[in-house]
């Protein structure tokens, strides 16, 4: 067990003094000065016309969830582009021989290593969404409804990429990796989009398309079950986009991409520790 | 501790193949404990495959290997044994430092022994200037030291070294001859791959040459290889049969009109090789033996360069 706290530790410490992540930390305080400024910005717009509470309320939790969606589209790229060079990298460059042959199995590179970036996201996710927060509350008071709920959702919806990231960079070179990973998570997007058509469309070709996609690759299902945990029940209702829900994910869909992760992660320990080096 | 053999490396018919391509053909060698053992052949005989294969990070199309008594692959018996890859790479924003002790970390030594432990083999390889300073701005020769570093910082039972004095200057290629002279008095193994003969000459106790994957020769340099001679003898009529016969003594005889050329281990077989030749009808007219470096040893098994 040691050795996969030491790899976990390792990788930590990587990201702490690569420039990736200071560059993905310096994106996110641009987002929240940007969200902050617009949040203002809409604050002393209201001040100036007679509107009820109630729609002010539900128009500044929309502010919300575009400024948390962003967080979520930050954190999910992060993670890919931080983490598709790990193992394709080192196995590529031979980094990976001097480890593989000290007296720890491989599984445990794989999992120290996966441990070390889920640790790393889950910081960034909950540094990011709950400043993002504090400057929603700060200038006008909104809360989202189950904050902590939505913040699981997200790291879930992270991991998941990650698992991915590890499970193709057993097989493909560092580029391959990212451009099929990014290319799932665009069938992602592609997939929740075509669902929350589906709550309008009669088209059973675009129900099952978007059900298709999603479950090609489950991640936009997760931002969106994030998103319905996190909005004011009437939010749902007022728009058409992905901060606003109108097909909702099922808990039997969180199980899947559960699972879908589950499996990822399984196929990426058994191809790593079968695999020529 | 690992079980107790006299050899610290054997294998058996080991064999890998990539796709169409036979990387090591019929590997069969045995290492015995407490020596310098060299690894020779040329670009593309399946060297570095062999030592992949033995460290566990290859796994073999065939045969059996063991190393300090135990399987390939053992996880538990790599606690023993210490690693440099042709090309160290590393993690290059650690330290010199940083990178010694986390391979004494992985392979299981304490805080204790690592904090006087990693000075200690710092100053071996010569980087206690460098200790502090990442790795990002290391020459390649000073990559080849702190790679050498991470290989012996848990004092193995068996070493391998993967060309070490790639990238060196001279003085760098002496300290690692003394190293390795030190880590064989400790009661080390090495198995040592490099092109570089003349440090193989002066540095191993034996050495084995691989060619298309498979050992063609192995010399003891401790006890008379340089008896190792090659042989010019001017002879008519050598039939196909002497030259067949010639195989139990050398293994590639070229005749080229009345010059017959071979090597032989020692001179002491001349008189049998002539009597051969004699007896299957040749007429000898002279015989010329020269004794041979390591290098003509070599060329005279590999042949001459085939090209990549």
């Amino acid at each position: 067990m040691k050795a996969i706290w030491i790899m976990a530790g390792l990788t930590l410490r990587e990201a702490a003094r690569r420039k990736i992540l200071w560059t993905a930390l310096v994106a996110g305080a641009l987002l929240l000065t940007v969200f902050a400024v617009a949040m203002h910005l809409q604050v002393m717009e209201f001040q100036g016309r007679a509107m009820s509470p109630f729609v002010r309320y539900q128009v500044e939790a929309g502010m919300l969830m575009i400024g948390l969606y962003t967080c979520d589209l930050l954190a999910v790229v992060l993670t890919i582009l931080t983490s598709i060079d790990t193992l394709a990298g080192e196995i590529s460059s031979g980094t990976i021989h001097a480890i593989a042959t000290k007296p720890i199995a491989r599984w445990q590179i794989l999992v120290g290593k996966f441990l070390g970036f889920v640790g790393m996201i889950s910081a960034y996710v909950v540094v990011t969404f709950y400043a993002t927060i504090w400057v929603a509350y700060a200038t006008t008071g909104v809360l989202p409804q189950h904050p902590v709920r939505g913040l699981l959702l997200v790291v879930f919806e992270c991991v998941l990429a990650l698992s991915l990231t590890f499970m193709f960079g057993t097989w493909f070179s560092t580029l391959t990796n990212g451009v099929m990973v990014l290319g799932l998570q665009g069938v992602a997007f592609m997939g929740g989009w075509l669902e929350q058509v589906s709550g309008f469309s009669q088209s059973v070709h675009i129900v099952t398309l978007g059900i298709v996609s999603s479950l090609l690759m489950p991640g936009e299902s997760l931002w969106r079950r994030a998103a319905y945990e996190m909005q004011t029940p009437l939010a749902g209702s007022l728009s058409f986009s992905p901060f606003a829900n109108v097909s909702i994910p099922s808990l039997t869909a969180v199980a899947y991409a559960a699972v879908y992760l589950g499996l990822a992660l399984a196929v990426a320990l058994y191809h790593f520790n079968q695999r020529d080096l | 501790m690992t079980a107790s053999t006299d050899f610290a490396i054997e294998t058996h018919a080991l064999h890998k193949v990539f796709g169409p391509q036979v990387a090591v053909r019929s590997l069969t060698l045995a290492v015995p404990r407490g020596e310098i053992f060299g690894f020779l052949g040329p670009n593309g005989a399946g060297k570095s495959t062999s030592i992949k294969m033995l460290l566990g990070l290859v796994r073999p199309t065939a045969g059996t290997a063991l190393v300090l008594g135990a399987p390939v692959g053992d996880v538990e018996v790599r606690r023993h044994i210490g690693f440099l890859p042709e090309d160290f790479r590393f993690y290059e924003w650690l330290t010199a430092t940083e990178l010694v002790r986390l391979h004494g970390r992985l392979c299981g030594m304490t805080a204790a022994q690592l904090r006087t432990r990693v000075p200690d083999v710092l100053d071996l390889v010569g980087l206690t200037p460098h200790r502090h300073r990442t790795l990002r701005g290391f020459s390649k020769g000073m990559l080849q030291r702190i790679g050498l570093a991470q290989a012996l910082v848990h004092e193995p039972q068996l070493i391998f070294l993967d060309e070490p004095t790639s990238g060196l200057d001279p003085m760098g290629r002496r300290m690692v001859r003394d190293i390795l002279r030190a880590e064989r008095d400790r009661g080390a193994t090495v198995f040592l791959n490099s092109h570089l003969l003349s440090e193989i000459e002066v540095t191993c106790d034996r050495v084995a040459f691989i060619r298309d994957g498979e050992v063609v020769a192995t010399r003891d340099l401790g006890t008379g290889w340089q008896d190792e001679t090659r042989v010019v003898v001017h002879a008519r009529h050598v039939s196909n049969d002497a030259m067949a016969g010639l195989a139990q003594w050398t293994s590639a005889p070229q005749l080229d009109g009345d010059q017959l050329q071979f090597s032989v281990s020692a001179e002491s077989v001349l008189p049998d090789v002539v009597r051969h030749l004699v007896q299957t009808g040749a007429d000898v007219f002279r015989v010329t033996p020269e004794r041979l470096s390591l290098e003509e040893v070599f060329v005279t098994l590999m042949g001459e360069d085939r090209g990549l």
